[in-house]
């Protein structure tokens, strides 16, 4: 394939990433403004393509329609990447990915015909972000930043930052899991206050959907940890490295911006508006989580490539 | 190629199976023991009967105006404004409010009318509000509104279900196997529509208006205990006993919650 093709691949492979999470948005806010069975049927709606975007329609529908058009997306970029791309593992992650869209569309149509049940419902959570991965994974490494690095940075002491990144990129996912959980167990108000719990740092008792919230609640600390940890990890020790700078900024932001809607989402008392952008914002932290894991494990050197020096050698 | 007529096989088999799964089967009217032919009791022939008011004794906040700028359909149908139904006080009396005998009625059994009882949604409302029903009476639910609407019971007891009625006119028939106090009907398209049906097993049920009164007439004679529900304000009940031929009057009181 020609550079040519090459750039506007990559490009086209972020423009659906950041489609999927405009989608990831929109089918927040079916949940958030509890539209989610006001079209009974599926595929269909009312037994047409296209019923009256009226009330609830408007959201479900619309969320149906904005899933369509990205699920047509990732059908060409599966095929492009099939036809264009040389690396195999890449042409199997847009396989991956167009599997993924379709059980994402699948499962939306179970779970509004099984009417809402929690299973289905946070699966369907959890397979769009997977989907968010693999688009996110293509779209890196499609880039020409990608093609051109190679393992050169080296880590002295510590935890190597390729772990941190991937164990935190493990907890954002298993957090956005428990915020749907949160969300479609009706958990998000059992505790009512922000950022203490009844008053409390623990809360003082428990039932099924408060155990479910402050679950949430501590997964946010432990992703705080790891986000921070990192970030501090990245501007000490590698601060002129702008492969990973960059990436740490802005999940740093994504981090700020999570804990701020987060607040307003309780304050708001799950005001439509924080409360699905707070879920949008779980995917864009994914997301740059993902990213910088992928570009510590594109750049920085394993420990075992790097001389150990003892005083043997160095007496030779 | 190969692998991609593979993956739209099996594709296709998920949506299939997703399809028939999603077939749904109406509950199995129950069938009558002998025993309950042998204890039927024809409510013509009861002759004690329980009335009496439910009141509100408190401020009643004004209700809420909806808000019916979703739909231009609703809009078309409500010259002035529609109000909420959730909590309604005339004259100190509460308007709304379901009351039944809750025990009682044991040792009997009682035919279920052949008459429907109608859910309609009228002017992007459910009428009733409040209402009752019968064991495996049939329920007929009609769209009478030039929109479309969505309606999903959200039932403990019985199955649940969700209907799209897109059309004017549009009907269907629902029944329901076992006593729940209450069923809840909301319609998805429009958020403010909200009905509540009590189904028993006897005809024992009155919903007030806005006198606030209620009668339970044609009673066999016996000891029973009638409650009073409210969607927002929760239930009150009270033991009352009966003879042949007597009236008893007793008066509800809801206090605002807390």
């Amino acid at each position: 394939m020609s550079s040519d093709s090459n750039i506007w691949l990559h490009r086209f492979a972020v423009f659906l990433a950041l489609c999927t999470i405009g989608l990831v948005f929109v089918g927040g806010l079916v949940t958030s403004t509890d539209s989610g069975l006001s079209v009974p049927d599926w595929p269909l709606s009312y037994g047409r393509v296209f019923p009256p975007m009226v009330g609830g329609i408007l959201y479900e529908h619309g969320h149906r329609l904005y899933a369509a058009s990205v699920g047509l997306l990732t059908i060409g970029l599966a095929v492009w990447l099939w036809k264009g791309e040389s690396r195999r593992w890449v042409r199997v992650l847009g396989v991956l990915a167009l599997a993924a869209v379709i059980g994402q569309g699948i499962l939306g149509g179970l779970t509004v015909l099984y009417l809402l049940p929690t299973a289905i419902s946070v699966s369907h959570a959890g397979t769009a972000h997977l989907f968010l991965c693999l688009l996110v994974t293509i779209a890196v490494a499609t880039s020409r930043r990608w093609k051109e690095e190679r393992p050169r940075i080296e880590e002295s002491t510590g935890p190597s930052l390729k772990t941190l990144t991937l164990a935190a990129t493990l907890f954002i996912y298993i957090q956005t899991l428990l915020g749907a959980l949160m969300r479609h167990t009706a958990s998000g108000l059992a505790i009512p206050d922000f950022p203490l719990s009844f008053g409390r740092l623990i809360p003082d008792h428990f039932t099924r959907q408060i155990e479910v919230n402050f679950s949430h609640r501590v997964g946010a600390l432990v992703v705080a940890a790891f986000i921070i940890w990192i970030v501090t990890r990245v501007f000490k020790a590698h601060s002129s490295e702008k492969v990973l700078q960059r990436p740490a900024a802005f999940l740093l932001l994504a981090l700020i911006l999570q804990i701020s809607l987060a607040a307003e989402t309780v304050w708001s008392s799950r005001g439509i508006i924080p409360t699905t952008l707070h879920v949008a914002g779980g995917a864009f932290t994914l997301a740059c989580s993902l990213y910088l894991t992928l570009m510590t494990h594109r750049t920085i050197k394993s420990r075992e490539a790097i001389p150990v020096w003892d005083s043997a050698t160095a007496k030779e | 190629m190969t692998n991609w007529k593979l993956f739209a096989f099996a594709a296709g088999c998920l949506l299939m199976l997703a399809a028939a799964c999603a077939k749904k089967e109406e509950p199995a009217a129950q069938t009558e023991t002998a025993a309950a032919q042998a204890n039927r009791f024809d409510p013509a022939k009861g002759t004690a009967s329980i009335s009496g008011k439910v009141r509100f004794d408190g401020v009643a906040p004004p209700p809420a105006q909806i808000k019916l700028s979703s739909d231009p359909v609703c809009v078309s149908l409500h010259k002035d404004p529609l109000y909420s139904e959730e909590l309604l006080v005339s004259e100190g009396n509460l308007v709304n409010a379901f009351v039944y005998v809750k025990e009682g009625l044991e040792r009997f059994s009682f035919a279920q009318p052949n008459q429907p009882v109608t859910l309609g949604q009228q002017g992007c409302r459910f009428e009733p509000h409040v209402g009752g029903i019968m064991v495996n009476q049939d329920l007929r639910v009609i769209n009478n509104d030039p929109t479309l609407h969505n309606v999903r019971c959200v039932a403990e007891k019985n199955p649940q279900f969700n209907i799209g009625q897109p059309l004017q006119g549009g009907e269907s028939i629902k029944r329901f196997a076992h006593p729940e106090v209450m069923i809840r009907f909301r319609c998805d398209v429009h958020k403010w529509m909200s009905s509540y049906l009590g189904v028993l097993p006897y005809p024992y049920y009155s919903v007030t208006g806005k006198d606030g009164g209620f009668a339970l007439k044609n009673l066999p004679p016996g000891e029973y205990l009638i409650e009073a529900w409210h969607e927002k304000l929760g239930t009150e009940s009270q033991k009352v006993t009966v003879g042949d031929k007597e009236s008893k009057e007793i008066t509800f009181s809801f206090k605002p919650a807390a």
